[in-house]
């Protein structure tokens, strides 16, 4: 029994300040990028800060060009064969991917959670701060032009900097 | 003076209600003010719309629904419900703690 009071809305951390999370997003498949996401949504829900870094192949996730393009894998993917049925040899078979990454997109979307891009401006408008690893994306060519408005690019090490006492997640 | 209907009320440890049919405006109002929510219209749209669709569905709406149903931008949302949006406006609206994760 206690009365309605701000102290039960404001999430405080391990060392008595606000509670913070720090996400780092390392995979860009379609079943990889849904994880760090839906963690940024509720941790902004419930008044936790967040910071995402996104990394290597993860940088597709916030990809202007590749971000509504992400795919399953069906090789090389140990949660294929119970899920979906296909076993390892049949998924390497041409239109595989396809056909389990267009399940994939239905499924997720009977359970109403928006596709990726529109994810990653839920997160944005909520207030998780998104970074582009700088490492990652100089390896790849390219510059804060490629990434969905919002996104800034950032370096590991000013990604530490920001997230001192942070709760870290690597995905 | 508005907080004492509190008192006539049962919370839970969190300070949520525990009958949501004990909620009136009100209670809103006085639980608003004991989480220093100034409540506007536009708060009282997503109030409103929380109450309507947990009398519909049985839980408290997660913040996307709550955007597309009212029109009001996740932006805006953020910022008329500081520090965690799902949570106070489930609070104000006399509605359990919300366990949605969109």
């Amino acid at each position: 029994m206690a009365k309605p009071s701000r102290k039960y809305h404001q999430s405080s951390g391990e060392t008595g300040g606000r509670r913070k999370l720090a996400l780092v997003a390392s995979k860009g498949s379609l079943d990889m990028a849904y994880p760090p996401l839906i963690l940024a949504n509720a941790a902004r829900m419930s008044g936790i800060e967040v910071e995402m870094f996104f990394t290597f192949w993860g940088l597709d996730i916030i990809r202007k060009q590749k971000m509504a393009k992400l795919n399953v894998a069906t090789v090389g993917n140990p949660s294929m064969h119970p899920w979906f049925g296909i076993p390892t040899l049949l998924g390497a078979l041409p239109g595989i991917s396809a056909l389990a990454t267009w399940m994939m997109r239905r499924q997720i979307k009977e359970l109403g959670f928006p596709p990726v891009p529109e994810f990653v401006q839920l997160v944005i408008d909520a207030g998780a701060n998104v970074y582009g690893c700088k490492m990652s994306m100089d390896m790849m060519r390219l510059t804060e032009d490629d990434l969905i408005e919002g996104a800034t690019v950032l370096g590991a090490m000013e990604f530490m900097d920001l997230t001192a006492g942070a709760q870290i997640l690597f995905v | 003076m508005t907080q004492d209907i509190l008192d006539t009320v049962d919370f839970d440890k969190e300070g949520y209600l525990i009958n949501p049919d004990d909620w009136s405006e009100e209670l809103g109002r006085a639980i608003a003010e004991a989480l220093e929510v100034k409540l506007t219209d536009r708060h009282w749209q997503v109030i409103h719309f929380a109450r309507k669709d947990f009398q519909e569905n049985g839980e408290p709406p997660g913040l996307r629904r709550i955007a597309e149903a009212t029109g009001i931008s996740m932006r805006e949302i953020y910022k008329l419900f500081p520090d965690g949006p799902a949570k106070l406006a489930a609070n104000i609206a006399g509605l359990q703690k919300p366990t949605g994760c969109i």
